[in-house]
């Protein structure tokens, strides 16, 4: 027997075999990889911030008695009848089409249950949706697929996208195993087409253009209704600006591990910031303007705890919202359906072929079958207690920092564990005064 | 007998007032005939309506004049400008003069009728709706047009029907050149007939030859993802 000492096999960290499994895939199937989600890859995120609490020269409140205000009211600059929500943690906007009747009834039952609101999606408003959620926004997309003043007139906010986290500068896509017969007459589309959205608003180009836009939108609801504007977290602060100066009532910032139902994986992966290099930059606008907490500002992507939340708010946001945790919530990707995911060669954790509308959860699918497997009311039940719990959490944070409410907290609550999060979050490295690009020692 | 028009001008009254005004009208509404003076370009222009009212601007409107209109006939007396019509559903809407862009974007119903020329991506979007233009369209028209039909008895610039889904395409003038998947088709009688009847719900029968025009429409090439089809995006 040979004893001489042997290379190891050493995988390229450049070629690694994920790298290698991907050129495979496509030299064999000449598409690109499509998939669900947001942004997979390792980010500068909230967990590489910390919260100091208090301390001689900080006071904290009590944990479990006195009051922490969670409360937010959004849309007041221009519409008479602004949103009032219990906790400032919104559900994002996902489309029926994308996601079952059921899955979409069970957000709107758990927001509702929570006191928050949910948001349609690219493919129009369902009667489900609407009957169960007190508080609905209403987009309003490029596809304009089942726009209809008759909605426009029943919701309760307008949320134009200009884009969204996952892919700033894609439309949406949604491929024909999802075009059910429901979902084709209301896009008013071929059934089992693959659906390619479109990236550009039909009628309007630029900020000049939106700011006549929106006051269309209000004349049409007769200036009630607060009209956001949501874009994928790319240029926040002229975003942000642009966007106050069209006349938005609140700014919607998506960063890119925001969910999307389908788009290709280079574009989740390689277009768009992370969510924590979008907050400042939107809040420096707003405050430049002297519209901070006067046009609210609403950050999501990859919103996951309590600890997530206080972040965003203490950064300057005035609400979360999230998607992506709100399915986990329903049921998406559990363990008790593993033997369905390893039979679709995937895992629970990483199931992220939504597209293909087999999910075992019954939520990313319009699959009859499938779609039974999720009991609104149930699935619903669970989405509020999570919404909670995020609630608790950072009402927990809050009131060791001191706060009476959430929206007190503050950058100067936070630091930063690295020196990207330190520059991205503009707050100083732990144990220094530090912030990259602001000086500090 | 024709009742007596309300009018507004508003040279003395805000977009708003009038605006809310049509807005309060009630389907039923024995006030359905409505005068506005002095438009002067601003945008908005009796949008949103939902009762069959005519309301004649007596002169030129400014973006989404008439849009997602609901059984309301609007008339321009002069031109229009962005995204006239934008999202109709139902009703009629006429302009004398000629359209800017995205005229009709997104519709879902009714008739939109441009007496003169529309410019660029006429039609984009169009989700059922009639559109029926006396002259040329710009280019990029029909760009994703998923139902409905657009007439154009002029020109029609770069790039028509791009992406088209299941629109109907007729022109019986020069085409500059087709967009992405979509191909010229046969004139069947069906066809011949469907054009008839919408240039006669335009007040056009009898004026205009259907012979005269060629049908357009998608190749349906794209209707799923191919890698043999790449090339052609």
């Amino acid at each position: 027997m040979d004893t001489t000492p042997r290379t190891l096999p050493r995988f390229s960290a450049t070629f690694d075999p994920a790298t290698l499994a991907e050129i495979r895939r496509a030299a064999a199937t000449g598409i690109y990889d499509i998939r669900g989600g947001g942004a997979k890859r390792k980010l500068p995120n909230f967990d590489d911030l910390l919260f100091l609490g208090a301390s001689i020269s900080r006071y904290p409140l009590e944990g479990y008695r006195e009051r922490c205000e969670t409360s937010v009211v959004l849309g007041a600059r221009f519409a008479k009848e602004p949103i009032a929500l219990k906790i400032p943690i919104t559900i994002a906007g996902m489309s029926f089409g994308s996601l079952s009747a059921q899955a979409k009834e069970a957000l709107g039952r758990g927001a509702t249950l929570a006191g928050t609101s949910t948001t349609t999606g690219d493919g129009g408003m369902t009667d489900e949706e609407r009957g169960h959620s007190r508080t609905l926004v209403y987009q309003y997309l490029p596809s304009r697929y089942g726009m209809n003043p008759d909605d426009l007139r029943r919701a309760d906010a307008i949320e134009i996208v200009v884009g969204q986290g996952a892919k700033p500068g894609g439309g949406g896509m949604l491929l024909g195993q999802k075009i059910s017969p429901r979902v084709a007459e209301m896009r008013t589309l071929p059934e089992g087409i693959d659906q390619r959205s479109a990236c550009r608003h039909p009628d309007w180009t630029g900020p000049d253009d939106l700011e006549i836009k929106i006051a269309e939108l209000r004349e049409i609801t007769d200036w009630r209704k607060p009209i956001y504007v949501k874009v994928g977290a790319s240029r926040p602060y002229y975003d942000t600006a642009l966007a106050v100066k069209s006349g938005a009532d609140v700014v919607v910032i998506d960063g890119m591990q925001g969910g999307t139902a389908a788009t290709q994986d280079v574009f989740i992966e390689h277009v768009g910031i992370p969510t924590l290099a979008a907050i400042r930059p939107a809040v420096a606008a707003l405050q430049e303007l002297g519209m901070h907490r006067k046009v609210q500002l609403i950050v999501s992507g990859g919103i996951r705890s309590g600890a997530d939340v206080a972040k965003a708010l203490a950064l300057g946001a005035d609400a979360v919202s999230i998607g992506t945790a709100a399915l986990v919530a329903l049921g998406d990707n559990d363990p008790r359906h593993e033997a369905e995911y390893q039979a679709l060669g995937t895992t629970a954790g990483a199931y992220d072929d939504w597209h293909e509308g087999r999910d075992p959860a019954g939520i990313t699918t319009q699959d009859p079958a499938l779609a039974a497997r999720l009991d609104p009311v149930l699935a619903g039940r669970r989405l509020a207690n999570y919404l909670a719990v995020l609630t608790l959490e950072a009402q927990a944070i809050a009131r060791a920092c001191g706060k009476s409410h959430l929206h007190n907290l503050e950058p100067e609550d936070l630091v930063a564990l690295t020196i990207e999060a330190a520059a991205m979050a503009q707050v100083p490295l732990a144990g220094t005064s530090w912030i990259p690009g602001k000086g500090g020692v | 007998m024709t009742p007596e028009p309300q009018t507004v001008d508003l040279a003395d009254t805000s977009v708003r007032d009038l605006n809310a005004a049509l807005h309060a009208l009630s389907p039923d509404t024995n006030m359905t005939a409505w005068r506005v003076l002095n438009p002067g370009g601003r945008h908005a222009l009796a949008a949103g309506l939902l009762a069959p009212v005519t309301v004649e601007i007596m002169g030129h409107a400014g973006y989404y004049c008439a849009g997602m209109n609901q059984m309301a006939t609007v008339v321009v007396h002069g031109n229009a400008g962005t995204g006239v019509a934008e999202n109709m559903m139902s009703g009629r809407v006429e302009v004398r003069g000629d359209a800017s862009q995205s005229a009709g974007a997104s519709a879902h119903g009714g008739l939109l009728l441009i007496g003169g020329n529309a410019g660029a991506r006429c039609g984009i979007s169009l989700k059922g709706a009639d559109i029926v233009v006396k002259g040329s369209v710009g280019h990029m028209s029909a760009f994703m047009a998923q139902a409905g039909t657009l007439v154009v008895l002029g020109d029609a610039g770069d790039s028509f029907g791009d992406s088209i889904y299941e629109a109907h395409l007729y022109v019986r003038g020069h085409v500059a050149n087709l967009g992405t998947d979509c191909v010229e088709k046969p004139m069947r009688d069906a066809n011949r007939a469907e054009l008839f009847a919408k240039l006669a719900a335009a007040g056009l029968a009898g004026e205009v030859d259907v012979g005269a025009f060629r049908r357009y429409g998608s190749s349906r090439l794209l209707y799923q993802f191919h890698v043999d089809h790449a090339a052609a995006y």
